[in-house]
């Protein structure tokens, strides 16, 4: 096995064995619970920017396969774990964790006190880190996690977002068959802004009878409504919502003119727009076990998370649509505000992940949620 | 929503005795359901007749009735106590299938009692094999085809659709009593009455077979405002065929990709929801086609469950505690999370650890059983360990077992000279075949070049288990090769991050123990400390519940408190089960109580110990010297307690002492007197007191040639051990011969001992606590069968029944004696043998014993606790305990067995242990005690009918006496010839019956037809025994009481005359002490 090193901004070094693709890598480091789905994780675009540490030490056991891809490629800047299977064992595995991310030029680094490192992450915040299989003196790595252009500010959804229109077609998955083609069209019109989308989502948005266009993250509210939608997505995606001023702005120009649904970055985006700013938690919410309560029912649901920023809620009060605005989902962990509705524009969003993929089902409702607000406002 | 105020008094239902398939992890359960709605403020009521739990500690519930757990006692319970609601989830298949029955009688209605946890129509959708498979087809989801038999003819329909081999199940058995694999006709025609006569309604499920498939457990828990969590999934090493109970088993689920895991989820949300589980805990078993995904459902229990005690384990998540919360209304959002406290119960556990769990089990103790593993549960224990990979874990679970195998080491037994071939052939149906030995040989074969591919093929195992175990096969190779040559330190880390024990590590290298403790020290290669803490360190963790493990950071974060150590009893296992947890409970309560910081040290899942709230500090790990001794470097406690644990932590005594560790109470070379023969009968010499003729033979001729001297019959046995291992009465000397070869490989290291058999001799167990100075008795019990039955497998009577003050008076004088002479510091336990008013010492166990809790029970003097103040350094005239309590009340302790598992098995009771678990009986009178103790060990004394008496000549006029008070009692006596003729001299009314050889209709057929409701049968030597045996065994799968020593005879006859006067009433201990 090849050394490799693990640097962090604080000047901690972790040493460790490579795998996967070699080479060096900057990113925020950031740690995510799932105990299963480290193949959804890797291909969540909104990894871009970051490196993620997984808390469960055994990862690889069941390889990778075409089906569990939540993009076309990886975004994610490096892999961190205990310990690498480079051996698959899964009826559905087609390749190997390490030749799939050697082949998509994933630096990984194993052998590491993934715990450790997670508790350093939940007492001092994310942190800028850097891995690498060739420079391995840590004092270097250090200097160059340091100087990594850190998150905050800058606009990774450019990066990920798809560069032309595009019809998405797949429903949601069943053992054995695969992904399901609807036969017939969706009942609504979708047009989803990707800022980074899961393929998930668009998979519950057709299953859920939506009839969805993909679109650039640039695309004004103009052509959005150009194309005549019964509703508007707003996706999920990678860093800091105040770095993608161009999204805020138009879904500033859509609110109350078309059922809007926002997801993650998507919330965060309907935030700005609605007036409120945005602020960074200390080291996120990155895992599949988040209870959250919905406010109107008091049912709790077992979310799957991926964020680092949070809308303001005070912000949020004081904004324009402060009383317009109420807050649907909180945070029972930390009580953070985890949705929002508003009561005259037909809009809601929630900071978590109801597609799941990975983590549970529990809040796939929400699909259904958006299909009836557009029902309603047809 | 808040608790409920509408109910104030609940009763809470114990799982009675300890038996195969339900351990103590329902005294974990229970004791933390009583805290729970102690601290709710309702008022609890307890059943159970199991004296070695927590749970029926006085403090633990308002009322506490140590009854038989049956319909009849709860009705008399409710009765009295009145309770609006009875929680019947936390006390295994017991528990909920005595409520069930007492509904069916109209006892819950009469009284007005609601079921709260499960209702009815839940636990009967979820238990009945048929409604459970219609309630899966409603909501869609796939099981193995099965059909439904009460009959063979049935039974062979259905087989024609699912086919061989077929999986025969029975309806409302636990640990799978009655189930088997029938592979042919002839298997199914034997194997299909016998199933049916397991279960309490005659039916079995008969099911395709999946045999080979993975195998998977959700916990599952819900509240009433339908909130529902998966608190753990469990994946099986062992696939499907092999019970879980006995499978080597992993946490979290490790060979799922999300997609899979989350439909397995969904599976089991749809499921507690359409059972109707209405709040707490479930569990949840599900079987993936390894090739195609294909998932089906295996089964429910709506209740916590032996998985459940691992799940907590596992997590750190309180399943029952919190289950007996949702219980009284509470949902999971409203109560929080004890290990982070800021967080709410209302979330999924995640653990960024391997837990592993490994059965332990006690076929030794049967060797005419078949040690096959299928899918009824065969084993009687368990470890759990945990390491940050599944090598480290793994192999920290082997080092758990206490089976002198600190790791891989070569299963095989003599093999010199046999070639790797011959090997390699012999190896093959050794993985096919599952057995407790199967993990060994896995690895064994991969040494031998066998592919992990083909080990795939033939046992189903999943290819990533496997892929671990080449790699520690292959790691043990590249160790081996560097044995004389230092070791590089690189590897000596990475093997002791794969979890290599440093014996194991010695055995590679040719190095002692001590040498690679050494040279870890030297290299700094330490162990580290991680926290268990429900949420892989997203939080703060607030409880010090810690495993140790090779990797960077330390969390252990020792206090600088004054602080004490003990050492649990680890896997239970026949001989050393839930009493010494019982034990080591009782220590940490009191010391805590005393101001000391406890350190619990213990690697068995389902027990109390481990819970992490019972002592200050957890450490969930091996009892290993080599694991003692790292935590001890870390905590540097001012003292360890060696003698709660049971033969366990009393083995590491010495070693410990020698490497500096501050053993507290009784030093361990007093152990040592107490243990080695030779200073044992110096002392004895010296104190003037008696002992058995005896000697020490390390040689075949030394056996003989003392048996000789001292006359037969002999009592032979290994010395040192425990639960009378391999422990036999020989009668001559070609039976001595046979057993010197067979059972026993004797030599100057492993001598065996020869005593002279006392005949007919009263055997009495006594309990004592000593602080050095003053001895205190705890209690002097009387055996009611004679010595010559295993201590542990005797029934016993506090105070004792038929001995004379005198003679008590001076048991108790020599059992001071013996204290004082050995010093001892904390607890002693004494057997004496009382010959025709002659004493003999039997032996000195200078530790906790298996009766403490049950003299704490009878006396309400906590022994254990007193012992630990002792220990720490108080007397027993500060403690205020300086006078024995003799109560006014009657108890009488049962043994309870588990040959009804065990096919081919005698039942006849021996000098070696063979039972599980024990019940008591308590009341004013003997005769009433010991019918409580028979009916709470599932012995149902008949008040009248047919008894049937078949003895050996000795004990034929004691017989007689029997027979007559029985016809006395109007009961009518069948006998075989030789006992008939000897009862008819003695005019008595008797009818003969054929042996079984003697043609038919013969005894067993007249069990068969139900004409006996009693059994009486003693004999002795091989040929007489073999004749016999039908006749035991055919009463046990009949369930007709029987007993087989005179003294059980004449004990169950005055019971009987007890219970046709008067009906059996119920009291609580509290009333009793009060
Ligand atoms: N259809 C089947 N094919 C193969 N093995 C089975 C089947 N059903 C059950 N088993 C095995 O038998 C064991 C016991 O069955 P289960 O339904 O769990 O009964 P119990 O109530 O004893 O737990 C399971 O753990 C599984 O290994
Ligand atoms: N000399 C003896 N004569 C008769 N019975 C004996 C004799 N020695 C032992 N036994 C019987 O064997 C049982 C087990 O022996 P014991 O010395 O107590 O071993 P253990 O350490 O397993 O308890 C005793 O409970 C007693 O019934
Ligand atoms: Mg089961
Ligand atoms: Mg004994």
């Amino acid at each position: 096995m090849k050394k490799a090193l693990l640097a962090l901004a604080d000047g901690t070094i972790y040493p460790g064995w490579s795998f996967g693709a070699e080479g060096e890598t900057a990113g925020e480091v950031v740690f995510n619970t799932s105990m299963t789905g480290y193949q959804e994780v890797l291909s969540d675009p909104s990894y871009k920017g970051q490196m993620v540490a997984m808390t469960y030490p055994e990862i690889g056991n069941c390889g990778m396969n075409e089906e569990d891809m939540e993009s076309s490629r990886l975004h994610v800047e490096g892999f961190i774990v205990k310990e690498a299977w480079a051996t698959p064992s899964n009826w559905r595995a087609t390749q190997s964790l390490h030749a799939f991310l050697a082949d998509q030029g994933v630096v990984g680094i194993q052998g590491i006190d993934t715990r450790a490192l997670t508790r350093k992450l939940r007492t001092q915040g994310a942190m800028m880190g850097v891995i690498s299989t060739g420079e391995l003196n840590g004092a270097a790595l250090v200097d160059k996690a340091r100087s990594a252009p850190p998150i905050e500010g800058r606009d990774l959804v450019r990066e990920v977002t798809c560069a032309a229109p595009y019809r998405w077609e797949v429903a949601d998955w069943t053992r054995g068959e695969g992904y399901r083609r609807p036969r017939h069209p969706g009942r609504f019109r979708v047009v989803a802004y990707d800022f980074g989308i899961k393929f998930n989502i668009l998979r519950q948005l057709t299953a859920a009878g939506c009839d969805v266009t993909v679109v650039p993250a640039t695309t004004s509210a103009a052509d959005a409504l150009a194309l005549e939608p019964d509703g508007v997505f707003l996706s999920n995606g990678p860093g800091d919502p105040q770095g993608v001023p161009y999204a805020a702005e138009a879904a500033r120009q859509l609110l109350g003119r078309v059922p809007i649904f926002g997801i993650c970055l998507g919330n965060q985006i309907l935030g700005l727009a609605l007036g409120a700013t945005t602020t960074k938690l200390k080291f996120g919410h990155h895992g599949g076990n988040q209870p959250v309560q919905d406010l109107a029912t008091g049912q709790v649901e077992i979310t799957s998370q991926n964020h680092n920023f949070v809308v303001d809620l005070p912000s949020l009060k004081r904004s324009a649509h402060g009383d317009a605005v109420e807050v649907t989902h909180v945070n029972l962990n930390d009580r953070t505000v985890e949705g929002m509705r508003h009561r005259e524009y037909p809009l809601f969003s929630v900071q978590y992940h109801p597609e799941a993929s990975p983590g549970p089902h529990d809040s796939a409702y929400l699909f259904g949620r958006f299909v009836e607000l557009m029902e309603r406002s047809a | 929503m808040p608790k409920r105020t509408d109910i104030e008094k609940i009763l809470i239902i114990g799982a009675g005795p300890i038996v195969i398939g339900q351990a103590c992890e329902f005294d974990y359960s229970g004791s933390q359901a009583c805290k729970a709605l102690r601290e709710e403020g309702y008022t609890v009521v307890l059943l159970n007749s199991n004296p070695a739990t927590i749970m029926t500690d006085p403090e633990m519930a308002h009322r506490t009735y140590v009854e038989p757990v049956t319909p009849e006692s709860v009705e008399r319970i409710l009765e009295r106590e009145r309770p609006q609601a009875l929680l019947p989830t936390l006390g295994g298949q017991t528990a909920l299938n005595t409520a069930v029955e007492a509904a069916k009688l109209g006892i819950l209605d009469k009284y007005g009692v609601e079921l709260i946890g499960a209702k009815l129509p839940a636990i009967h959708k979820a238990e009945d094999r048929a409604q459970f498979k219609e309630a899966m087809q409603r909501i869609g989801l796939d099981l193995p085809r099965s059909g439904y038999a009460h009959s063979l003819a049935e039974a062979v329909r259905i087989v024609e659709d699912v086919g061989y081999p077929a999986i025969l199940r029975p309806s409302f058995t636990m640990g799978g009593s009655g189930g088997g694999i029938a592979y042919n006709r002839e298997e199914l025609d034997r194997m299909v009455p016998w199933g049916l006569e397991q279960s309490p309604v005659g039916e079995i499920l008969i099911e395709e077979s999946v045999i080979g498939w993975k195998e998977y457990e959700l916990e599952v828990m819900r509240d009433v405002a339908d909130n529902v969590v998966i608190i753990c999934s469990i994946e099986n090493l062992d696939p499907m065929g092999v019970h879980t109970g006995d499978s080597i088993t992993v946490a979290p689920a490790q060979t799922l990709t999300d997609k899979e895991y989350q439909v397995m989820r969904d599976a089991a949300m749809a499921v507690i929801r359409e059972i109707g589980v209405d709040t707490g805990g479930s569990n949840i078993q599900f079987a993936v086609d390894p090739k195609t995904g294909r998932m089906v459902v295996i089964e429910m229990n709506p209740r916590v469950s032996r998985s459940s005690a691992l799940a907590s384990k596992a997590t750190g998540f309180p399943i029952a505690k919190i289950a007996a919360k949702l219980a009284v209304g509470y949902t999971l959002d409203e109560i929080p999370n004890d290990i982070t406290r800021e967080t709410p119960a209302s979330f999924e556990p995640t653990i960024d650890y391997v837990v592993t769990k490994v059965p332990r089990f006690a076929f030794e103790k049967f060797p005419k059983a078949d040690p096959t593993l299928g899918i009824q549960m065969k084993s009687v224990g368990e470890a759990m360990s945990m390491g940050r990979t599944l090598k480290e874990s793994l192999q920290k679970a082997v080092a758990s077992m206490e089976q002198g195998r600190y790791g891989f080491s070569s299963p095989w037994k003599d093999v010199e000279g046999v070639s790797a071939e011959e090997l390699r052939e012999r190896v093959l149906p050794r993985v096919r075949v599952p057995s407790p030995e199967r993990l060994y040989y896995l690895v064994e074969a991969l040494r031998l070049g066998v592919t992990a591919e083909e080990l795939h093929a033939i046992t189903g195992i999943d290819p990533w288990f496997l892929e671990n175990l080449r790699q520690l096969a292959a790691f043990e190779a590249e160790l081996t090769a560097l044995a004389g040559a230092p070791l590089p330190p690189a590897t000596l880390r990475r093997a002791k991050e794969w979890g290599f024990s440093d014996i194991r590590l010695g055995q590679l290298l040719g190095l002692t123990e001590a040498a690679v403790r050494r040279a870890r020290e030297e290299h700094g290669v330490l162990p580290v400390y991680k926290r268990v803490d429900t949420c892989g360190a997203e939080f703060e963790a607030k409880t010090p519940y810690l495993y140790s493990c090779y990797d960077a950071e330390c969390e252990a974060e020792p206090t600088d408190r004054r602080k004490i150590m003990i050492l649990g009893g680890g896997p239970n296992r026949i001989g050393q089960g839930i009493e010494f947890d019982y034990c080591c409970v009782h220590g940490v309560m009191a010391l805590r109580e005393a101001g000391f910081e406890t350190i619990m040290v213990n690697c068995n899942p389902e027990t109390v110990s481990t819970d992490y709230d019972t002592a200050d500090r957890l450490y969930f790990e091996p009892l290993t010297l080599e694991h003692v001794l790292e935590i001890v470097r870390i905590e540097r406690p001012e003292g360890v307690i060696v003698q709660f644990g049971g033969q366990t932590p009393l083995k590491l005594a010495r070693a410990l002492e020698a490497a500096g560790v501050p053993i507290i109470g009784t030093s361990p070379d007093s152990i040592d007197v107490a243990e080695d023969r030779e200073r044992f009968q110096q002392l004895l010499r010296r104190l003037g007191l008696k002992q058995p003729v005896n000697g020490i033979a390390r040689s075949t001729e030394e056996a003989v040639a003392a048996a000789a001297a001292i006359g037969y019959p002999v009592v032979v046995r290994p010395s040192y051990v425990l639960g009378g291992r391999a422990m036999e009465i020989v009668y001559e000397e070609k039976a001595l011969r046979t057993y010197m070869r067979e059972a026993v490989d004797a030599s100057p290291e492993h001598p065996v001992l020869v005593d002279q058999f006392l005949r007919d001799a009263i055997e009495v167990d006594v309990d004592a606590v000593s602080d050095g100075r003053r001895v205190v008795i705890g209690g002097v019990m009387e055996h009611i069968e004679e010595a010559g039955v295993h201590s542990g497998d005797s029934a016993c009577s506090l105070p004792p029944y038929s001995l004379g003050p005198d003679l008590i008076e001076e048991i108790k004088r020599q059992t001071v004696a013996m204290a004082l002479g050995l010093q001892v510091v904390g607890l002693m336990n004494v057997q004496f043998a009382v010959q025709n008013g002659t004493i003999y010492v039997l032996e000195v166990n200078p530790r906790a014993s298996r009766t403490v809790p049950f003299v704490s029970k009878a006396t309400g003097v906590p022994l254990a606790k007193l012992a630990a103040r002792v220990m720490a350094g108080e007397t027993l005239e500060a403690l205020g305990f300086t006078r024995e309590v003799v109560p006014r009340h009657v108890s009488v302790k049962e043994a309870v067995f588990p040959f009804v598992k065990f096919r081919g098995v005698d039942t006849l009771l021996t000098p070696e242990m063979k039972s599980t678990g024990e019940v008591m009986g308590i009341d004013d009178d003997f005769g009433k005690a010991f019918a409580k103790a028979q009916v709470a060990a599932g012995n149902r004394l008949p008040r009248s009918g047919t008894v049937f008496v078949s003895v050996r000549d000795e004990d034929k006029s004691a017989a007689a006496q029997v027979a007559r008070r029985l016809v006395e009692e109007g009961f009518r006596v069948i006998a075989t010839r030789g006992t008939a003729a000897f009862l008819a001299a003695e005019s008595i009314p008797v009818t003969i019956v054929n042996k079984v050889q003697e043609g038919r209709p013969n005894v067993v057929d007249v069990i068969k037809n139900g004409q006996v409701q009693l059994l009486f049968n003693t004999t002795h030597g091989a040929k007489a025994i073999a004749d016999s045996y039908h006749i035991r065994r055919t009463a046990l799968e009949y369930r007709v009481p029987y007993f087989t020593t005179v003294a059980g005879a004449r004990a169950a006859v005055s019971a009987i005359r007890r219970l046709r006067r008067s009906d059996l009433g119920v009291k609580s201990l509290q009333e009793y002490y009060g």
